[in-house]
């Protein structure tokens, strides 16, 4: 995992990492103190993922040309 | 001045004001002229078309009221997909110019684009054999489309159907994305121009992982800025991957050919672009199953372990040790337990805001109505006969287990 992004991981990173929890435990190779690091880690993961499911409002935002010619980011007015 | 006689008049103007020569008055009609008209897409039809021996195009632009003279320099000429005629209704692209010798305006053109469908198809069949021989299409130089992107880039009209259409179904698969819009138009003159410039201003603008171009279905010429050459080559060009949906399924444009993807249409471009959270919260409770039991499993086989150490002769004195371990064990078992059953209530709820139907399979709503599970050794006792007398028993309720001994 990138240092810059340990705070708040994406949608991908944070499902590929489990995956790969899911994975070392299922093989069961793993001593108990790492399995349990690894349970606990991977239910973290799992309750981030979920949650950013449950967001309910799509965010649209408008890319719109200003005076200067430059483009810049702004709401978009509901239909 | 109203008294005046006429020839008055004349010489007065002239010594008030300075009389403009030809040329000079040529000079700043061309620099009005030119500088006012420097962009501009003129439709009409052909006629009097020449091709001189040196490659230049010369012809008329007209319609019922007026007329305008034209000219496609040989360099310009040499791209056009289809041979002009006269007679052909186009949309000419240029600026005007002013020839001062002759005193005359004309159109310098940059870019004809046939308005007839016939002559649309042929030009549409020549561009796509030209770009496929160039390579345009290969899918050696396809993008890969994120799998879970965060924020979608969108290149569409702010008014038309496909802009709906992808808001919906990306609301309803997978809301927690990032929409941006970078409004064009999509058909009529300049709307290749703007998907152009669209498609490079996205392109600058770093956080975006994939673009959706398209619109809704229309016929061959309100789909042709699709079709555009100018359009194709930034589509190649871009380093975000492009998903192109444009018109119905039955349409293709040359921006499907060269896209990263093509879509059938603006809906399927989103429900491709993103996976259904229904499906994804299943995949998140099967993991956490599968976790959950993994850890389970292991705890046992320790916990049989320590108990047959705990039972042997040669360890029963250092029972302390033992003792130790074995609370250690129970320890991890009742947190793995509470974090378990907190993690499967949450992904419950979200899942049933979603899945109203799954409520009635809960397992959980039949022991709420007062029923219970036996375990023996942690298997499900389904008949009385799977109890005998002296048993160790575990009772499931819907809030608890209890454990107990079957009585003689």
């Amino acid at each position: 995992m990138s240092p810059g992004k340990s705070r708040k991981q994406s949608f991908e990173a944070s499902l590929k990492r489990l995956e790969a929890i899911v994975e070392s435990l299922e093989q069961g190779t793993v001593s108990l103190d790492d399995a349990t690091a690894l349970y606990e880690e991977g239910i973290h993961l799992a309750k981030e993922c979920a949650e950013k499911l449950k967001a309910a409002e799509l965010k649209v935002k408008k890319l719109a040309k200003a005076m200067d010619g430059q483009f810049e980011v702004e709401g978009l007015k509901d239909e | 001045m109203i008294s005046k006689n006429p020839m008055e008049q004349l010489s007065l103007i002239a010594e008030e004001k300075k009389a403009l020569t030809v040329s000079e008055i040529t000079r700043q009609i061309k620099l009005s002229l030119e500088q006012r008209f420097s962009r501009v897409w003129v439709q009409g039809e052909i006629s009097n078309f020449k091709q001189h021996t040196s490659g230049h195009l010369y012809f008329t632009l007209k319609d019922e009221g007026a007329q305008i003279s034209a000219v496609m320099w040989r360099s310009r000429a040499e791209g056009l997909l289809f041979l002009p005629e006269s007679g052909m209704k186009v949309i000419a692209r240029g600026s005007i110019t002013v020839y001062p010798p002759r005193g005359n305006y004309q159109l310098d053109v940059e870019q004809l684009t046939p308005v007839g469908v016939g002559e649309l198809q042929l030009a549409f069949e020549k561009l796509k054999r030209n770009l496929a021989e160039e390579g345009l299409f290969d899918e050696s130089h396809k993008k890969p489309i994120p799998e879970y992107p965060e924020t979608i880039g969108i290149i569409t009209s702010e008014t038309g159907a496909a802009l709906q259409d992808i808001r919906s179904v990306l609301s309803r698969r997978f809301p927690a994305v990032e929409v941006l819009l970078l409004p064009v138009r999509v058909q009529g003159v300049g709307a290749a121009e703007e998907i152009v410039d669209a498609i490079a201003e996205m392109n600058r603008f770093r956080k975006i992982d994939v673009i959706i171009l398209g619109r809704g279905g229309g016929s061959l010429e309100d789909l042709w800025p699709f079709n555009e050459e100018i359009v194709a080559r930034a589509i190649y060009g871009s380093r975000i991957p492009i998903i192109s949906a444009v018109g119905h399924e039955i349409d293709f444009s040359i921006s499907d050919f060269v896209a990263d993807l093509r879509a059938p249409t603006p809906s399927a471009a989103a429900e491709l672009v993103v996976r259904d959270r229904a499906e994804l919260l299943e995949l998140l409770r099967n993991y956490c199953y599968t976790m959950h039991g993994s850890l389970e499993e292991k705890l046992s086989t320790l916990r049989d372990r320590v108990e047959g150490l705990l039972s042997s002769y040669s360890f029963n004195r250092p029972r302390d040790l033992l003792r130790e371990s074995a609370q250690r064990v129970d320890e991890f078992e009742r947190s793995l337990t509470s974090k378990f059953s907190h993690l499967v209530q949450l992904l419950h709820h979200s899942h049933l805001t979603l899945e109203h139907r799954l409520e009635a399979l809960n397992p959980k709503n039949v022991l709420r109505r007062g029923y219970a599970l036996v375990r023996k050794e942690g298997d499900l006792v389904t008949s009385a006969r799977g109890l005998e007398q002296g048993d160790d028993a575990m009772i499931q309720f819907h809030d608890g287990t209890v454990k107990t001994k079957v009585q003689p």
